[in-house]
């Protein structure tokens, strides 16, 4: 038996991964400073339609949100017609007005009047339940809104 | 004594671990979109007073349909045509009482800014993208005749380079030095000449 035992050749070295979870923190940290937790559970399909004119929604007032779409893949027992969604319930139009009544509650009483109501329509549905939602904010005197959108080219939406 | 290697700690698991918190975040969290198109809706008007008469000529209407199909001024048109056509017919200034508008004074059209009403109707039917298309070319044929009046007007006031888009960025942005007071009266000023002046139908 030899002293010096000759090295095993063949085999490659392993790859070295030390740097593997760097990179995964790096991800990590964008995604943490990038996003925010998620207010409400979607139960709507939510693709906003584009917009190149878009003003930057102001978060020193109150803002609330009021998701319309077909219901999403999972709640499909709901049917294909797009629905309005609040606070992580399915709801009807009569009950748009009830629930700005409750959001208004919540605020500071000077803050009232500011309160911005975004709509966050799906591109495929059809203006109907909006023009009816729009109908019920205005009968309860909220009358900010914005059209929530994402940034591109308008023209865009247009399939045709 | 021979000299030994510091005993390497496995970090193997530390990416198992990372990874978990990255779906984490990815799963639990959401990108904001924060902006959109800004629109204030009419009070409903329970009193009995006729609405007052508005001439024809001062009304641009603009049609949507239920096949996403435009009609404007009863002449049907492509959404990219929209927005040179509302620029076009607010700066008309038929009845020359608008100086600084460049358009073709036409007495059919439009008489000032300020007369000027752009009526927008969708049909239920009508799908919200090309609704958001055409409010978005509305805004912006706005958004280029108040850009312009700035680039006329910002010189004179000491704004350079300033376009009416950055004008109100610049007012909102706390870190912007410069006369704000100043600046607020100008874009006020613009806003008194060019009002948006964009009403929908309810039926």
């Amino acid at each position: 038996m030899s002293k010096f035992k000759k090295k095993k050749d063949g085999g490659l070295p392993p790859v070295n991964t030390a740097s593997l979870p760097d990179i995964v923190f790096m991800l990590l940290f964008f995604f943490m400073v990038a996003t925010v937790m998620r207010e409400d559970t979607l139960f709507v399909q939510n693709q906003l339609p584009l917009a190149d004119q878009v003003e930057k929604l102001d978060k020193k007032y109150p803002v609330s949100y009021i998701y319309m779409g077909k219901p999403s893949e999972n709640y499909r027992k709901f049917g294909t017609v797009a629905r309005i969604q609040l606070n992580d319930k399915f709801a009807d139009v009569s009950e748009v007005g009830r629930f700005i009544d409750a959001e208004r509650l919540a605020l500071r009483e000077e803050l009232v009047p500011f309160l911005t109501v975004s709509l966050k329509v799906d591109k495929d549905a059809n203006m109907g339940i909006v023009g009816d939602v729009k109908q019920e904010l205005r009968k309860v005197n909220a009358l900010k809104i914005n059209y929530t959108t994402g940034i591109g080219d308008a023209l865009s939406n247009i399939k045709n | 004594m021979a000299k030994r290697a510091a005993p390497e700690v496995n970090a193997g698991s530390m990416a198992d671990i990372a990874f978990l918190l990255l779906i984490f975040f990815l799963v639990t969290t959401t990108i904001e979109k924060d902006s959109g198109i800004n629109r204030k809706l009419p009070p409903i008007d329970d009193s009995e007073v006729d609405p007052p008469i508005i001439k024809q000529k001062n009304i641009f209407t603009v049609l949507l349909n239920k096949n996403d199909q435009l009609l404007v001024e009863d002449e049907p048109m492509q959404i990219k045509d929209l927005r040179k056509a509302a620029v076009e017919f607010l700066d008309n200034g038929g009845d020359g009482t608008c100086d600084y508008c460049q358009g073709a004074k036409s007495p059919s059209s439009s008489d000032n800014p300020d007369k000027a009403i752009i009526s927008l109707k969708n049909d239920r039917e009508t799908s919200y993208a090309a609704y958001i298309a055409v409010q978005n070319e509305l805004v912006a044929a706005y958004n280029v005749l108040r850009n312009r009046r700035a680039l006329e007007l910002g010189p004179q006031k000491g704004f350079n380079d300033m376009d009416f888009i950055k004008m109100q960025n610049n007012l909102k942005d706390v870190r912007w030095t410069g006369n704000k007071e100043k600046l607020k009266e100008l874009v006020d000023q613009i806003k008194v000449e060019i009002p948006q002046k964009l009403s929908e139908v309810v039926e």
